[in-house]
């Protein structure tokens, strides 16, 4: 297990590494740097520029101002936000709680339904279940996540009136009531983005069951006189879910992509938002980190699917 | 004379049946799938109402009229007006010349990408092939959107200043979101690679003495389009979403350049009196991302002939 464990580590820690190179090529690669927006200033003096750029180590070969920033972050520097004058690592640990609130619990909304949708579906193939829910899941993952926001938006917010399309962090309620407050402004995020992601998981969990089940061991646990269910659970879904897993864990970076619309429509604080409002406002080094912490995010996630993947299937793991 | 024994009593080989082209038993095995049939025909529809409506339906689309702002549906505007009084339906006309040519263009890019890459993998053994997928994981691994955005702010500008707005910004999308969509294909044609090429065919063409080059253009390759173009067809859906997203979010084209996504962008703040502004764009994309999603899945079938319908 820790053996698994610390190499899985390791190929973690170089994905990340290969994604800081990219990162940082597109940085390096695109045209200007931070002080060329000074040359058109008429009252910098060039050879103030030149210096600047010196000092900073702008004139250093790639390779060199590439190992000095990859050991600036490591060391936990990530500079400074030039709008809201706060360190970036700050920024982005007040909002990374939010967003992995809002996107967990949307995963597990999603399984919610996957899972039994599927499953069903498949025991009953080509039923008339089975062609709704299959119909269902093709609609469900053609509806771009903006406009099923907006559609809920419309719905539950102008006409029906019945929760708030605002995301607010300072509510002063307590206990029962904040619980309550927190669950009428997540509810519309988090379904926005769990249906979105559980039509297309059922398609998974569904071709993934209908593999598995007609298997001879599947056979063999109902001629042992095992009841249904205990087919189902047992024996059927633990053995599906093995491809369902790296489905899933493929979808990761989609699932964090669909975050950032969401948050950004809903206006929820989390780095989605952050993401979107330094983009607007040329904020460089949040830009940056932010994309850096959506793949270190995206690389933790399939980290643990790949944990689950050893768990889910004991002929793989931990070699 | 073994082979001369017929291998069972009803295979009498005298009535061979009639020879249709695989492109024709396709195409009939394509229109067995119903929704794939339908959503050919309403994509169908939507191209040539973007391609010819233009010359139907001549309103302007820049047209400022204050006297009509935001009017719902009506005989003069069937798709209603905006807050400046233009008019919808030829704004969404001209945006989806625009959503539809970037998903295209976007897919013609990832199939591109994605081809060249998978078929050096699959070609090449060893040290090329792992490189190749390590950079196929690498990207599958990197988180899309925000990438996307990132490469969009840092190149948005330089670009428009060479090419001029809209034909930067087009190109910049294009290459962005086929750039980061190619992976699925390189995967399916790097497999297709790996088992074709130890098929008797293949070695029958090499023993024939074809070279390498040969034998991949004219034995491997075309036996990989299938997954390919299915992949290709879900690709476009993606890429038109990806071009919504961005201009959702007011990253992608310009304002005053009225794709599908911006509409909704431009529509949310009036969410509240003119919500149609929001759905006649939000539905022209679904319909067509539905559509488009139900054509692969029907040509998924039609593509394969090992599949019996």
């Amino acid at each position: 297990m820790l053996n698994f464990l610390i190499r899985r580590l390791f190929t973690a820690a170089a994905s990340l590494l290969g994604i800081s190179i990219v990162l940082f090529a597109v940085l390096a690669l695109a045209p200007g740097d931070l002080f060329s927006e000074l040359i058109t200033n008429p009252a910098i003096p060039p050879d103030v520029i030149e210096s600047l750029r010196k000092q900073f180590g702008l004139d250093e070969p790639i390779h060199i101002r590439y190992l000095r920033w990859l050991a600036a972050m490591l060391q936990g520097d990530w500079g400074y936000s030039y709008t809201s004058r706060i360190g970036v690592d700050q920024l982005i640990l007040q909002r990374v709680p939010t967003t992995l609130f809002i996107v967990g619990l949307a995963q597990v909304l999603a399984l919610a339904i996957a899972l039994p949708v599927g499953v069903y579906a498949a025991m009953r193939p080509y039923s008339l279940f089975d062609r709704l829910a299959s119909l269902l899941a093709f609609i469900g993952f053609s509806l771009p996540t903006f406009f099923t926001g907006l559609l809920f938006i419309l719905l539950f917010s102008v006409y029906l009136d019945w929760l708030p399309f605002i995301y607010r962090t300072n509510i002063t309620a307590t206990g029962w009531q904040w619980a309550w407050e927190m669950f009428r402004q997540s509810v519309m995020p988090i379904t926005v983005i769990g249906l979105a992601l559980g039509a297309s998981w059922t398609r998974y969990v569904r071709s993934a069951v209908l593999d598995v089940i007609r298997l001879d061991y599947v056979t063999t646990a109902r001629s042992k006189g095992l009841r249904e269910h205990v087919v189902i659970i047992k024996h059927v879904v633990r053995n599906a879910l093995i491809p369902v897993v790296t489905m899933v864990a493929l979808q990761i970076p989609a699932i964090f992509g669909g975050a950032i619309i969401t948050e950004q429509m809903f206006r929820i604080p989390g780095i989605g938002s952050l993401l979107i409002s330094s983009l607007l406002a040329n904020d460089t080094p949040v830009i940056m980190a932010v994309t850096f912490v959506f793949a270190g995010l995206v690389i933790l996630f399939n980290l643990i699917a790949d944990l689950l993947y050893g768990w889910l299937d004991p002929r793989i793991s931990y070699r | 004379m073994a082979g001369l024994t017929l291998v069972s009593p009803t295979a009498d080989g005298g009535t061979l049946p009639k020879q249709i082209s695989p492109a024709r038993d396709a195409w009939r095995r394509f229109r067995k799938h119903r929704l794939a049939y339908l959503g050919l025909l309403v994509l169908v529809t939507m191209v040539a109402a973007i391609m010819l409506g233009p010359w139907l339906w001549r309103g302007p689309i820049n047209g400022i009229d204050v006297g009509a702002r935001m009017e719902g549906p009506s005989w003069a505007h069937p798709f209603g007006t905006d807050d400046l009084g233009q008019d919808m339906l030829s704004r969404m006309l001209y945006g989806g010349r625009i959503s539809m040519a970037v998903g295209f263009a976007a897919m013609l890019v990832a199939v591109l990408v994605g081809t060249l890459v998978g078929a050096l993998a699959g070609a090449s053994r060893g040290l090329v092939d792992g490189l190749m997928m390590w950079l196929t994981d690498l990207f599958l691994s990197l988180p899309q959107l925000p990438m996307l955005l990132l490469v969009i702010y840092l190149f948005r500008d330089p670009l428009k200043g060479i090419v001029g707005v809209e034909i930067g910004v087009f190109l910049l999308v294009v290459s962005v979101i086929g750039g980061f969509n190619w992976m699925s294909v390189a995967r399916l044609v790097r497999a297709q690679f790996l088992s074709l090429r130890e098929k008797e065919f293949v070695e029958a063409a090499r023993a024939l003495g074809a070279s390498r080059m040969r034998v991949v253009m004219r034995h491997i390759l075309p036996n990989a389009v299938g997954p390919v173009i299915v992949a290709g067809t879900i690709s476009v859906a993606h890429a038109i979403i990806s071009e919504s997203t961005l201009s959702f979010l007011g990253l992608g084209f310009p304002p005053d350049t009225p794709t599908w996504g911006r509409l909704l962008f431009d529509a949310k703040d009036y969410l509240d009196i003119a919500p149609h502004l929001v759905l006649f764009p939000g539905i022209a994309i679904f319909l067509v991302v539905l559509s488009i999603n139900f054509i692969g899945d029907g040509l998924r079938d039609a593509l394969d002939p090992r599949r019996v319908i």
